[in-house]
């Protein structure tokens, strides 16, 4: 680690004063960013440490599970909350990384990041929920802006997320065989904003929608709908784990499996 | 109540556990000394480059900077030395570049050490290591042996044409040629064997200090052979006398073979402390351990097997390819030659074989042994082999193996390739494996997974090796530059306890219990009053330390000779306390008795009487101290079956192990609990080697799996429950008729998967799939197989 200040500031408004420092860098769970600093990849000037901002929490009302952007993947997993409304989204926390990264790791911080190999971009862009920052709210359709890259401004802080409940939705992950973040993932939702299936993992620029899928599962929300429902190879990943073909292929498998996880 | 059986075979729990899994271990990295300053090595990120020139300037200004070093400051420092000869074909011998402790003039691969710099604190260091200006000049790289084999490739040195280090050969070629023309069946399969980066959970580390008042210098170091790493060391690069040099390897966090080789940083802070009359310490981080320690494997191979019409195996011919790296490791000469085609006649009776083995150096991190050494990357040919020719002629494959076995009654066996087998039973071993995994009821299994959609398949390997390295005349014919004997050293204190002080060392294997159990089987001396002391120089009179299986088989065998001599001793003075004669004294349970009579002394009560000689004989030395040097006279072969049954998902192409069996000839058995658990250890590492690790590096030499986020290493819910078990036969030459257990789940292990899987995609049309059997490779496969699926 290169040296850095540290600041732990009591109110949303005092932190992003903080990060009007161009250099400044807010820590949540730490789980990606101490990596990074570990490795020397980013020299922050400040880190501002969100976890006194009150951003942790959870609330249903009015159709939509509101999560805090502090809210830690364990919390997400075990919350009954969240179980009853939007079972999938809980056992996509759950299986996120391992117990010590559940326990630290926070959904503010996931989406902020943006890895294309993340699970819950693929949440959000298939619920359609809203991320909501320190000045305004941003739809899923506009959040995600190519890998690593979002709508965030310099100095904006995600506050929280807001996810419609759908009628039916399902996640399933085949893990990259090392890190067992998702090589291919993908959600499946139906529900007030439609059907909406979200991939991640396999692209190039990260979580994207697959609108062949979306379509054969409009017509008909089952597993046999996607039969013959091609996957363009182009702009997906390939490596040592697998080709852009084989990943084409299992997200073709994922989705399938999702549609008969979500009934 | 007669006190609990410690002795050889039973299962006492490991008295070293409750200090490792409360957190109480003493790693290196736990020692620190007064007024330590910490080094940072700069590495270089190219493979293969000229060094224009290093700007030392502005780190040298950084603040807490004490030194930066670079080869030119090493003048007199000699290179890392090899250990071990190889000549080749033509009995010229092996090219054998100077290994240098930082680089000079050129750099070779991606962690090629090329600056040190030791500064007051470790972030200080890092600070300015990264001031370092380096200037490079790129060559072109050869990252694999294919590519280093290339006409006009690049050379990794200039001295080795064709970047071939030795063009080896083993056995006689006419007889093999002849047999192939007369054959009824030949086989050919040409087969990869995975490189593999050995990952110990602890990092290596390294402190040097140095004692201004006298002179001395100490290396504390994660080895799993301080005396050894003192003798190369000392004598080879710093030019040390032993007496001035102590090297302590305190706990070591597992080593798997990567722990043996005397690496640069050792020789950096070493020297460094005397040079600046300060302690130096260096700790790896884990990227800088996937660039800086020795690798594993990495074979490219043909195997050719000849048949008569029955199936008896009637030659073997086999060309291997051998990456060695960049520089010569330790002993990595040795794994490709002697530690692997000598193994080529596995449990059979092939009566001719031939193998050439070319060493070829690459612009990768050097390759040497690791856990099985040699014996993985032949039983892995062997077993692979004899499946193909089973698939080919039609005969079953457990058939095809009984067939060729070597009868329990040709014992002592003498191979083709130059070793001699003391004992075995490969029938007991596959009778045993076969009954535990239920091989006659896997047709039932395979039909059921069918119904659920899943591929399911079984296979096995009869497979065997060698261990207890080695009888130190024949390694020296062999090319080894070292004596490869173990020493003990048994202290019976006054009072009746022991210390036993070892020249192995263990790096997570249990010894502290098993060779406490050898002291209260012969002794009789509870292992709770047994302290078994190992990792210094500056305690053990000698040693060769642990590696290749040999603690037990070579080290416990100095022990038994120590504690001969103890009780030799302990006779003369019962005798002489009792009025007996010497003859008639008798040793049993601890306890010295004039036989036929009940005048009996206990251990204890000589150990005080040598001590505190009041009464005592007049030609005897005082003192109840016996060390022994024990060389072996012969390797010791373990064998056994492994039985691996997994099952595949058809439209992923993941593989889960859903069975696996393995019933080894480990010898006598000291402590059960601790066999079953070094054999599950290295079945760990053998099911990842078959389908998950893979050190892979993209053309240009760069390591693509330089991390844990895509060097995927096993983890629990990879594995099975394993059923382990053994059954064995003594060797013959050792006095404890052991033969080691350490590598036989990591060498037995590969093929029975890799089998597996092979026989779960029969119907695809496979023959053999290379390791690690990946989903994507095994979802290639199935989709070729089936064109309609594979459109989808
Ligand atoms: C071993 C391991 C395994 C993992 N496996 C998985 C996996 O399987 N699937 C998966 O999806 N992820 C995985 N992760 C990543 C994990 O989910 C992290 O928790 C996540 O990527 C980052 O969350 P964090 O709270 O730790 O954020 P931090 O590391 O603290 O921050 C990450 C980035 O987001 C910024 N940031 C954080 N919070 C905010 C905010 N509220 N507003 C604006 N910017 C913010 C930070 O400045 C930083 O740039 C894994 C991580 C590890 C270490």
């Amino acid at each position: 680690m290169y040296e850095f200040a540290y600041q732990k500031p009591a109110s949303v408004a005092d932190a992003v004063k903080l990060l009007a420092d161009p250099e400044a860098k807010p820590l949540a769970g730490g789980m990606t960013l101490i990596p990074v600093l570990k490795q020397r990849l980013n020299k922050p000037s400040m880190v501002v440490d969100l976890a006194r901002l009150g951003l942790a929490g959870i609330t249903v009302a009015n159709g939509t599970v509101t999560i805090g952007a502090m809210t830690t993947h364990r919390t997400v997993a075990q919350s009954a909350e969240v179980k009853r409304a939007i079972p999938a989204l809980a056992a996509l926390a759950a299986g996120i990384g391992d117990p010590a990264v559940r326990y630290r790791g926070t959904i503010g911080g996931s989406l902020a990041n943006n890895d294309p190999t993340a699970d819950y971009p693929a949440a959000v862009l298939a619920l359609g929920a809203t991320v909501r920052t320190d000045r305004r709210t941003i739809p899923a359709d506009q959040f995600f802006q190519g890998m690593f890259a979002t709508a965030l401004e310099a100095g904006e802080i995600i506050t929280a997320v807001a996810f419609p409940v759908p009628e039916a939705a399902a996640y399933v992950k085949f893990p990259n065989p090392a890190s067992r973040y998702a090589m291919v993932g993908v959600f499946v939702a139906r529900g007030p904003a439609g059907v909406r299936v979200a991939v991640t993992g396999a692209g190039q620029g990260g979580v994207f929608r697959h609108t062949g899928f979306e379509q054969a599962l409009a017509k008909s929300w089952s597993a046999a709908a996607l039969e013959g429902v091609a996957t363009p190879a182009d702009d997906l990943n390939s490596d040592i784990h697998g080709s852009a073909a084989y990943r084409a292929h299992l997200v073709g498998v994922m989705a399938k499996r999702a549609v008969a996880a979500a009934g | 109540m007669a006190p609990p059986f410690e002795g050889i075979g039973a299962a006492v729990r490991r008295k070293e556990d409750l200090r490792f899994v409360s957190g109480h271990g003493h790693y290196t990295d736990d020692i620190n000394r007064p007024g330590q300053l910490h080094a940072v090595i700069r590495r270089s990120d190219r493979p293969h480059a000229r060094i224009r020139s290093i700007d030392t300037a502005a780190a040298a200004a950084a603040p807490g900077v004490v030194a930066i070093y670079t080869a030119a400051d090493l003048a007199n420092i000699g290179g890392l030395p090899c250990g071990w000869q190889v000549n080749s074909k033509d009995g010229s011998p092996m090219v054998e570049p100077k290994h240098p402790v930082l680089a000079e003039g050129k750099v070779r691969h991606v962690g090629d050490p090329i600056a040190v710099v030791i500064a007051e604190t470790r972030q200080q260091a890092r600070d300015a290591a990264e001031l370092l200006a380096i200037d490079l000049e790129d060559l072109p790289a050869v990252a694999t042996i294919a590519d280093a084999l290339k006409p006009g490739a690049a050379l990794v040195h200039d001295a080795a044409a064709g970047n071939v280090c030795y063009d080896w050969h083993i056995g006689e070629a006419g007889p093999v040629d002849a047999a192939f023309a007369a054959a009824a069946h030949r086989v050919r399969l040409d087969l990869v064997n995975n490189r593999l980066v050995p990952n110990a959970m602890e990092p290596r580390v390294a402190l040097g200090d140095y004692d201004r008042s006298t002179g001395d210098y100490t290396l504390y170091t994660t080895s799993q052979n301080p005396h050894v790493i003192r003798l190369l060391m000392g004598a080879f690069v710093l030019s040390l006398p032993e007496h001035k040099l102590r090297v302590v390897a305190p706990d070591v966090g597992g080593g798997f073979g990567s722990k043996i080789y005397h690496y640069a940083e050792e020789a950096i802070v070493t020297w460094a402390a005397g040079r600046l009359a300060r302690p130096v310490k260096w700790t790896a981080d884990r990227s800088e351990s996937f660039m800086s320690d020795a690798h594993g494997r990495d074979h490219v191979s043909t195997a050719e097997l000849a048949l008569d019409r029955d199936g008896r195996f009637l030659a073997l011919r086999v060309s291997t390819l051998a990456n060695m790296g960049a520089y010569l490791s330790t002993f990595a000469p040795a794994v490709p030659t002697y530690l692997y085609a000598t193994l080529l006649a596995g449990v059979y009776t092939t009566p001719a074989i031939y193998a050439e083995v070319k060493a070829v150096f690459t612009n990768t991190v050097p390759v040497d042994a690791y856990r099985g050494a040699g014996r993985p990357e032949a039983a892995f040919l062997l077993e692979r082999l004899v499946d193909v020719a089973a698939a080919e002629t039609g005969i079953d494959r457990v058939e095809l193996r009984r067939r060729n076995f070597i009868p329990r009654d040709a014992f002592p066996y003498q191979t083709p390739v130059a070793v001699q087998y003391d004992s075995g039973d490969y029938f007991a071993t596959l009778e045993a494996a076969m009954k535990h995994a239920d091989w006659a009821g896997f047709p039932a299994r395979r039909a059921a997974a069918a119904a659920r959609g899943r591929l399911r398949g079984i296979g096995m390997s009869t497979y065997l090796e060698a261990c207890g390295v080695a009888p130190s005349k024949l390694a020296g014919m062999l090319g080894a530059r070292a004596g490869l004997y173990e020493v003990a050293n048994i202290r019976v204190h006054p009072t009746g306890s022991v210390t036993v002080f070892t020249g192995a060392h263990s790096h997570g294997q249990g010894h502290e219990t098993t060779f406490a159990q050898l002291v209260a089987e012969q002794l009789g001396v509870p292992v709770a009053q047994v302290d078994v002391v190992h990792g210094d120089t500056a305690k053990i009179p000698f040693g060769m330390g642990t590696y290749g299986s040999r603690s037990l088989v070579v080290g416990g065998s100095a022990m038994v000779r120590a504690m001969d001599k103890i009780i030799a001793k302990g006779k003369k003075i019962a005798a002489h306390l009792m009025e007996a004669d010497v003859g008639d004294v008798e040793f049993k349970d601890g306890r010295f008795t004039v036989a036929g009579t009940d005048k009996s002394k206990a251990l204890g009560e000589i150990a005080l009487t040598a001590y505190v000689p009041h009464n005592y004989p007049d030609d005897l030395e005082p003192g109840l101290d016996e060390t022994a040097f024990y060389d072996p006279k012969n390797f010791t072969f373990p064998g056994g079956c492994h039985i691996c049954e997994v099952e595949i998902d058809r439209d992923t192409g993941v593989v889960q192990v859903v069975n696996f069996a393995a019933v080894d000839d480990v010898g006598r058995v000291v402590n059960p609990m601790i066999v079953e658990g070094q054999v599950q250890g290295g079945l760990a590492q053998g099911i990842g080697q078959a389908l998950l690790e893979n050190a892979v590096y993209d053309a240009d030499g760069q390591l693509v799996s330089g991390s844990f986020m895509d060097y995927t290493m096993p983890r629990a819910d990879n594995l099975p429950n394993f059923t382990v078990a053994t059954e064995n036969t003594m060797c013959t030459h050792n006095p404890l008729g052991s033969k080691g257990c350490g590598e036989v789940g990591a060498i037995g292990s590969p093929p029975a998967v890799v089998n597996a899987v092979v026989d779960a995609l029969r119907d695809f049309g496979v023959r053999h799939i290379d390791m690690p059997a990946t989903p994507a490779k095994i979802w290639a496969i199935i989709a070729a197989g089936q064109p309609k699926m594979a459109a989808e």
